[in-house]
C-alpha cells in the first residue's frame, strides 16, 4: 500500500503554511522537496563525519571516502550500470551534458557530423549543442514533436542518418510531460551508428532506470530533482566510452602521475571528478536514492499515474483551460494557459492561496513557442503530491478566474 | 490620483482580493500602447511577461507610457507610473519606491527574484533619468 499521507510526514516543509494555507506545491519538476532522511544524513555527516575525500591517511578521511563511493554504488543501483566505475559525480544534469560535449564532443565531432536532438530538449540540451556546434562545425538536426506534444517517431528517422554521431534526448519533456519511446529511439540510433545520450532529468524522478536495458550511452540526471539536494548531478556513461575520453576540468583528484613536464590521468570515474567534490551531497543524493527505492519506483510511478489521470480530468472540466501537452502515456507535468488570464498573472492568485506553480518558458523557450504561446502555466507532481493537491489547485484557477 | 491618495484607498482594502481586485481595475483603466509601440526596443526585459516602457523629456520632466500583457502587473506598472511620473530626474533619483510598495503592503512585488519586470521596470527609469 502507497500511503501518501505517511509519506508526506517524511517531508517537514509540506506542513508549512503558505500565506495562511496548506502548502500546495505542485512545482517539483523545477525542484523537488527532501524528505527528512535525507537532511538528516546530511547534517549527520557534517556534525560527526566531516573531513575531505580520497586524502586517506585518518579515520575520518577514510569514513567519509568510503561512504562517498558507497553513495556511488547507490547511484550505480539506481541506474542499473553494470559497475559504479560508470557514474561521474557532477555539479547537475547541465554539468553532465556539458561535459560530454566538451570532453566527447570535442573528441569525436567533426566537420560534417550530426547530432540529432528533439523539439522538446531543456536549453541544457539545446544551447549546449549549439555552442559546440559553432565550435565545431558539425550539423545540428532537431526532430518535431507532435501537436499534442507526442514524439514523432517519422520525422526522427527521416533525420537519424548515416552521418549522425549522436542523439542527444530528453527521456520526459519538462513542459509537455510527454515520455519518450526510448526503447525504441535507442536501437534505431545505435543502428546507424551513433551514440544516445539521455537526459533524465525528469524521467529519473517517476520512473525505475536500467541503463542497461535501455543501452542508453550516456545519461544524465540531478539530484534537487530526485529529492537529493542541490549541487550534485550524475553522468553515466558506458566504461569503455568514458574511458576514450580525455579530462573535462583539471586539478586534484584525477591524476595519476604528474611531473613538471607532463601528467597522466586516473581512469573513470576520477578523471571527471577534478577538485573536491560535493561529497556530502553526493552522500544526501544517494540517501535520497534509497528512499526512493525503499517506496518501490514501482509504486511512485504508479501513484503519479493515478494522480496524472485524475489531474488531466480536473483540468479538463475548468472552462477555458487549454492544456498543452496531452500525449498518451504522458507523466506528471501539466502545462496549461487559461483563456484571458495571463499565466503570470494566474501564478500571483494562485501563490496567495499557497498553490506554487511555475509560469513562463521553463527554460525551453523554442518549444513553448512551438506549441503557439510565449508563457504557459506549469503544474508538475511528485511522490508527495495528493488529489487534494490537485483539488486546491482546481479551486484556486477557478477563482482566479473570477478576477478577470 | 496621487501616490498619497492610492496609499490612502488601499488602507481600506484589508483582503489580498481587495487589493488585487483595485490592481487589476488600475490596469484595466490604464490606457494601453498600441501594438507599433509595443516593440523590442521599449520592452523591458522581465521574465514572465512582457513589459513595455516609454519615456518622453520635456523641460526637464520626464514622464512615462508603459504597458504589459499581463494584467496585475499592467496594474502594477500604473502604481509604478504615478510614482514617477512627470519628475525631474533628481526627484526620480530620490524616490523612495520600497518604502512606498511597502506601504502598499506590495513589497513582494519588487523582489528581483519575482522576475514580474517591475524591478528591471524601475532600474530602467531610473536609468532613464540618468541619460536623457
Ligand atoms: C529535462 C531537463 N533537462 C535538464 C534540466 C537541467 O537541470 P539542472 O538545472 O538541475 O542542471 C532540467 C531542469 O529543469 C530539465 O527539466
Amino acid at each position: 500500500m502507497y500511503d501518501v499521507d505517511a509519506i508526506r510526514k517524511d517531508f517537514p516543509i509540506l506542513a508549512l503554511k503558505i500565506n495562511g494555507c496548506p502548502n500546495t506545491f505542485l512545482d517539483s519538476a523545477a525542484s523537488a522537496q527532501k524528505p527528512k532522511v535525507v537532511i538528516d544524513k546530511m547534517n549527520e555527516m557534517y556534525l560527526h563525519e566531516y573531513s575531505n575525500v580520497h586524502r586517506g591517511s585518518y579515520l575520518l578521511s577514510e569514513e567519509i571516502t568510503s561512504a562517498f563511493e558507497e553513495a556511488r554504488n547507490t547511484v550505480q543501483k539506481f541506474l542499473n550500470a553494470k559497475s559504479s566505475s560508470e557514474i561521474v559525480f557532477t555539479r547537475s544534469a547541465t554539468e553532465s551534458i556539458n561535459l560530454v560535449a566538451a570532453s566527447w564532443g570535442r573528441k569525436f565531432l567533426k566537420s560534417g557530423d550530426e547530432v540529432l536532438i528533439s523539439e522538446a530538449e531543456h536549453h541544457a540540451n539545446l544551447v549546449t549543442w549549439q555552442v559546440l556546434r559553432d565550435e565545431i562545425g558539425f550539423k545540428l538536426n532537431i526532430c518535431r514533436v507532435n501537436d499534442d506534444g507526442s514524439f514523432d517517431m517519422e520525422d526522427f528517422s527521416r533525420k537519424l542518418t548515416p552521418n549522425t554521431k549522436l542523439v542527444a534526448i530528453t527521456g520526459m519533456s519538462n513542459v509537455l510531460g510527454t515520455i519518450f519511446p526510448l526503447q525504441e529511439i535507442i536501437p534505431l540510433a545505435h543502428a546507424k551508428g551513433a551514440k544516445v545520450l539521455v537526459d533524465a532529468c525528469q524521467l529519473a524522478v517517476h520512473q525505475s532506470l536500467d541503463v542497461q536495458a535501455l543501452d542508453c550511452d550516456f545519461l544524465a540526471f540531478s539530484g534537487h530533482k530526485t529529492y537529493g539536494p542541490t549541487g550534485i548531478g550524475v553522468l553515466y556513461g558506458k566504461y569503455e566510452l568514458l574511458d576514450a575520453m580525455p579530462p573535462y576540468q583539471c586539478g586534484g583528484d584525477m591524476v595519476d602521475v604528474v611531473t613538471y613536464e607532463h601528467t597522466t590521468f586516473d581512469p573513470p570515474p576520477a578523471r571527471f571528478e577534478a577538485g573536491t567534490p560535493a561529497i556530502v551531497e553526493a552522500i544526501g543524493l544517494a540517501e535520497a536514492l534509497k528512499y526512493m527505492m525503499s517506496l518501490g519506483l514501482d509504486n511512485i510511478t504508479s501513484h503519479e499515474n493515478e494522480l496524472t489521470a485524475y489531474t488531466i480530468a480536473k483540468l479538463s472540466s475548468i472552462d477555458g483551460l487549454r492544456q498543452i501537452g496531452t500525449a498518451k502515456g504522458k507523466g506528471g507535468v501539466f502545462s496549461f494557459v487559461v483563456d484571458g488570464i495571463h499565466p503570470q498573472d494566474l501564478a500571483f492568485i494562485l501563490d496567495k492561496e499557497g498553490v506554487a506553480i511555475r509560469v513562463g518558458h521553463h527554460c525551453a523557450a523554442p518549444l513553448v513557442q512551438r506549441m503557439g504561446y510565449s508563457s504557459v502555466a506549469r503544474a508538475s507532481l511528485g511522490l508527495y503530491t495528493t488529489k487534494e493537491d490537485i483539488d486546491i489547485l482546481v479551486r484556486a484557477i477557478n477563482k482566479a478566474k473570477t478576477f478577470f | 490620483m496621487t501616490i498619497e491618495e492610492l496609499i490612502e484607498n488601499f488602507a481600506f482594502l484589508d483582503s489580498w482580493e481587495d487589493k488585487y481586485r483595485y490592481i487589476i481595475d488600475l490596469g484595466e483603466k490604464m490606457p494601453s500602447l498600441s501594438a507599433d509601440k509595443k516593440t523590442d526596443e521599449w520592452l523591458v526585459k522581465g521574465c514572465q511577461s512582457q513589459v513595455w516602457l516609454i519615456p518622453c523629456k520635456s523641460n526637464d520632466i520626464i514622464s512615462f507610457q508603459g504597458d504589459s500583457d499581463a494584467m496585475i502587473v499592467k496594474g502594477l506598472i500604473a502604481i509604478v507610473l504615478l510614482i514617477y511620473n512627470n519628475k525631474s530626474p533628481s526627484e526620480i533619483k530620490a524616490v523612495a519606491v520600497d518604502d512606498i510598495f511597502a506601504k502598499l503592503g506590495l513589497k513582494e512585488h519588487l523582489s528581483p527574484s519575482r522576475r514580474n519586470g517591475l524591478e528591471a521596470m524601475i532600474a530602467k527609469i531610473r536609468h532613464y533619468a540618468d541619460i536623457l
